[in-house]
């Protein structure tokens, strides 16, 4: 079982550009969080500064008790946070096995292979897909890769950026049950989504960023009753 | 009725033993907004990249105002009067906004005969239209994301062509930033100029199109009025998925 993931009052940005200012959360074990808000709201600078790929400038990421602010990214991925990047970074000219096995690199332990044909059990056609290079893939194939390399680290809380950009309805459905059996064997979600309807949807817990602040929280389904979400979220 | 003004016929595009397009066929209408969905790896950017003269089609033809352009180079579609939009935007980086959509008026379908000073007089024009005025001397690096497909758009726009090929303009804008491209694609429409767009943004292909195709695994599975198309038993396994026609259900039964 995973621990709590807590963020305590943390500031973030770039250069002399303040992103974020005084984000406070918690993400509880086998929680699905969802973080909500516009283009430039400061959603992936959040999952930056968590993941280690963006600097903290005051405030604290720990994960578990264990202090995680300030360490590089591939000691949060050793501490068991690993992120899905946004646009999916795959290595395009290796091949779909290769990109899987680059998710263990910091692992040492014998099961890596047990765990990439659990994996391929889970993902069918990424098995057919094996030794295709991964540029070669469609949109949804190439987030399934993104999510299997992620998971290839053994992740306690997973931190997934923007999963369903430009992807078909159908393919998001799919996207979307693969994340429910991940979260069912125990592992924490945390989703930035600009689908605010599939985010609110799937998670039990939202915040709302607004210029890098949280301007709203609170359960999903009660978030996507709200008047303010629905007209400045879901337009409706 | 078909107008004969853009015919794709029978298509096909195969890259090594991968039947990207398969045999599409369908008629765009002067002055139409055709929604292309389907999807991903269905070969909607193929099909783009056909019709802007990217890709010579293994088989088949597309026939612009009865004129064969299959065989025409990309440069020469385009002054033809047939624009594109990129998915993945590439502007040059280090000219202004302005620049930008200038070197498109210089180049386009009436470029010939632009003065330099009306190539930009024409550029402001447009960024006027796009909502991109207040930025026209920044760099094109420096946009953020909406306002890059907005200077995509404004690109394109510059070639002054009659028809414009939207890949996924909307993709990562929230829903406030779609309503506002939406009335730009209204805007530019209303003016004359034929719209293509692809996009998995159902609520905007929905309150846009006025005729729908579809394709999955590069074969045209549907095509016709939006309403009909959507409710296809056929799309909704293909493309839209069941929790699509569970929401249309839980708005119709709110509504």
């Amino acid at each position: 079982m995973s621990g709590v993931l807590r963020v305590d009052r943390l500031a973030a940005g770039y250069g002399d550009t303040q992103v974020l200012w005084d984000i406070s959360f918690d993400v509880n074990p086998g929680e699905i969080v969802a973080i909500i808000g516009s283009n430039g709201a400061g959603k992936s600078t959040l999952l930056g500064a968590i993941s280690g790929l963006v600097r903290t400038w005051s405030g604290s990421v720990t994960y578990d008790g264990r202090d995680l602010t300030g360490d590089h990214a591939d000691q949060v991925v050793a501490a068991g946070v690993v992120q899905v990047p946004q646009g999916r970074r795959l290595f395009g000219s290796m091949t779909v096995e290769e990109n899987l096995l680059m998710g263990a690199y910091l692992r040492r332990d014998k099961e890596i292979r047990s765990d990439l044909e659990k994996l391929l059990d889970l993902l069918p056609r990424l098995r057919e897909r094996l030794q295709y290079l991964a540029g070669h893939l469609s949109g949804g194939e190439q987030q399934q890769v993104a999510i299997a390399r992620a998971l290839m680290a053994r992740p306690k809380v997973l931190l997934i950026d923007e999963m369903s950009l430009g992807l078909a309805p159908v393919m998001v459905d799919q996207l979307l049950e693969i994340i429910k059996t991940i979260h069912a064997t125990g592992v924490s979600i945390v989703m930035v989504e600009q689908d605010v309807e599939t985010a609110l949807e799937v998670s039990g817990r939202a915040y709302v960023l607004e210029t890098g602040r949280f301007a709203l929280s609170g359960p999903s389904s009660e978030l996507l009753d709200d008047p303010k979400v629905k007209k400045a979220y879901l337009g409706i | 009725m078909s107008d004969g003004f853009l015919s794709i016929e029978n298509v096909a595009m195969y890259f090594g033993g991968l039947r990207a397009l398969d045999d599409v066929s369908f008629e765009v209408e002067r002055g139409a907004v055709l929604g292309l969905i389907g999807p991903n790896g269905s070969g909607k950017t193929t099909l783009m990249n056909v019709v802007s003269g990217v890709l010579k089609p293994t088989y088949g033809n597309v026939r612009f105002g009865g004129k064969r352009i299959a065989d025409v180079p990309t440069y020469a579609v385009c002054r033809l009067g047939i624009a594109r939009t990129f998915q993945v935007v590439k502007p040059f980086a280090n000219l202004s906004v302005r620049e930008n959509v200038a070197v498109g008026a210089m180049y386009g379908r009436n470029g010939g005969s632009r003065s330099a000073r009306a190539s930009f007089d024409h550029a402001q024009e447009l960024l006027e239209i796009v909502g991109l005025a207040r930025v026209a001397d920044r760099f094109a690096s420096e946009l953020t994301v909406p306002d890059r497909k907005r200077l995509e758009v404004a690109k394109a726009l510059a070639l002054d062509p009659e028809v414009l090929l939207l890949d996924e303009v909307m993709a990562g804008l929230n829903a406030t930033e779609v309503d506002e491209a939406l009335e730009l694609l209204r805007t530019i429409n209303r003016r004359g100029t034929t719209l293509i767009v692809v996009e998995h943004l159902m609520k905007a292909i929905v309150s846009i199109s006025t005729a729908i195709v579809v394709l999955a695994e590069g074969k045209k599975i549907a095509e016709g009025a939006p309403a009909e198309v959507l409710a296809s038993p056929r799309v909704i396994e293909a493309y839209l998925g069941a929790r699509y026609v569970k929401r249309q259900r839980q708005r119709e039964a709110g509504a």
